[in-house]
């Protein structure tokens, strides 16, 4: 147990270093840049003109059809890992289950092929 | 006090706080960045009890999809916060109707639930041998929860199924190259001439 979380200490260093060097980036500005704010320097600049609304907007749909479609796909990925792992000790039976669940899934895929999902227009 | 046990209270604390600031914030953009703060301290628990491969799928499919698509979602919705306080005073006695019905379920559900006395032998129990966390999930899944391996391959069949017929609108009149339809076109449709140099036809 404590070997196992042993390996994980130089994922620990990193993470320490990198929050380091992000929060020292964030500070400094604070402490060492000048800052003489007006209210033209802080004002929105937007190339000349004034903005002209908000900055949220409604999205396209299929940027929601993408994402979830690649989520789809990830899961299917992330089950490969154990079955190619223990490959041996599955056998035979556990190669055809692998493969119905493949098949499965290429039935979907076959479909959003066909049904052009995977077109942007 | 062990350093584990220090991970496990900083693990535990963010994962609780940033699940708190997730319903608590204004901006749902912000609760979307909370949550994945907590999937990631969420992740880091799993690594101190020993599940790797869990941990590192929370990480790979919960952060890397599920955020970014609840950040789709979040940004497609065009919240209008006048909009939604407008409502409050209305939706009020339904949704504390709903809310109260909630919380008595779970109230039935944690009195009426009780530890099987042989699980908490359980708890301590290692994977046998040195067989990774991967490959000891890859041994039974596959082989004696074969049903319920099949069972999830449908549940993202229809998934997919249902993600392209409640969203897929083609737009009409939008030209698309069929790559088939033009190697296959009829030689005949056009006609080729062989015209002379400075002639013209």
């Amino acid at each position: 147990m404590n070997l196992l979380l042993a390996d994980y200490l130089p994922l620990v260093i990193f993470f320490g270093v990198a929050m380091f060097i992000g929060l020292a980036l964030l500070a400094a500005p604070f402490l060492i840049a000048p800052n003489h704010p007006d209210s033209e320097k802080v004002s929105a600049y937007e190339c000349g003109f004034p903005a002209f609304d908000d900055a949220r907007m409604k999205f396209d749909i299929r940027f929601y059809l993408v994402s979830i479609l690649f989520i789809i796909f990830d899961l299917e990925v992330a089950f490969l890992f154990p079955w190619a792992i223990s490959f041996k000790e599955a056998g035979l039976f556990g190669f055809w289950s692998m493969m119905g669940f493949l098949g499965v899934l290429t039935i979907g895929f076959v479909y959003e092929w066909r049904k052009g999902a995977l077109e942007w227009d | 006090m062990s350093i584990a046990t220090a991970f496990f209270y900083i693990f535990a604390v963010v994962t609780i706080a940033s699940a708190i600031m997730v319903i608590t914030v204004r901006n749902p953009v912000h609760a979307v960045l909370f949550l994945i703060l907590a999937f990631f301290n969420a992740a880091g628990l799993f690594v101190l009890l020993g599940a790797e491969f869990i941990a590192m799928i929370l990480v790979i499919v919960y952060v890397g999809a599920v955020a970014v698509l609840f950040l789709f979602v979040v940004m497609m919705l065009d919240v209008d916060f006048a909009e939604l306080r407008a409502g409050y005073a209305k939706y009020l006695p339904v949704g504390g109707l709903i809310g109260a019905i909630l919380l008595a379920e779970l109230l039935l559900v944690v009195s009426a639930w009780t530890i099987a006395p042989e699980s908490a032998l359980r708890i301590g129990e290692r994977i046998p041998g040195d067989v990774t966390n991967a490959e000891a999930i890859g041994r039974v899944l596959y082989t004696r929860y074969v049903y319920f391996f099949e069972l999830s391959g449908l549940v993202l069949l229809v998934a997919m199924i249902g993600a392209i017929v409640l969203t897929l609108r083609h737009r009409e009149g939008v030209k698309r190259q069929n790559i088939g339809d033009q190697v296959a076109r009829d030689r005949t449709a056009i006609e080729i001439k062989k015209v002379e140099t400075g002639r013209g036809i």
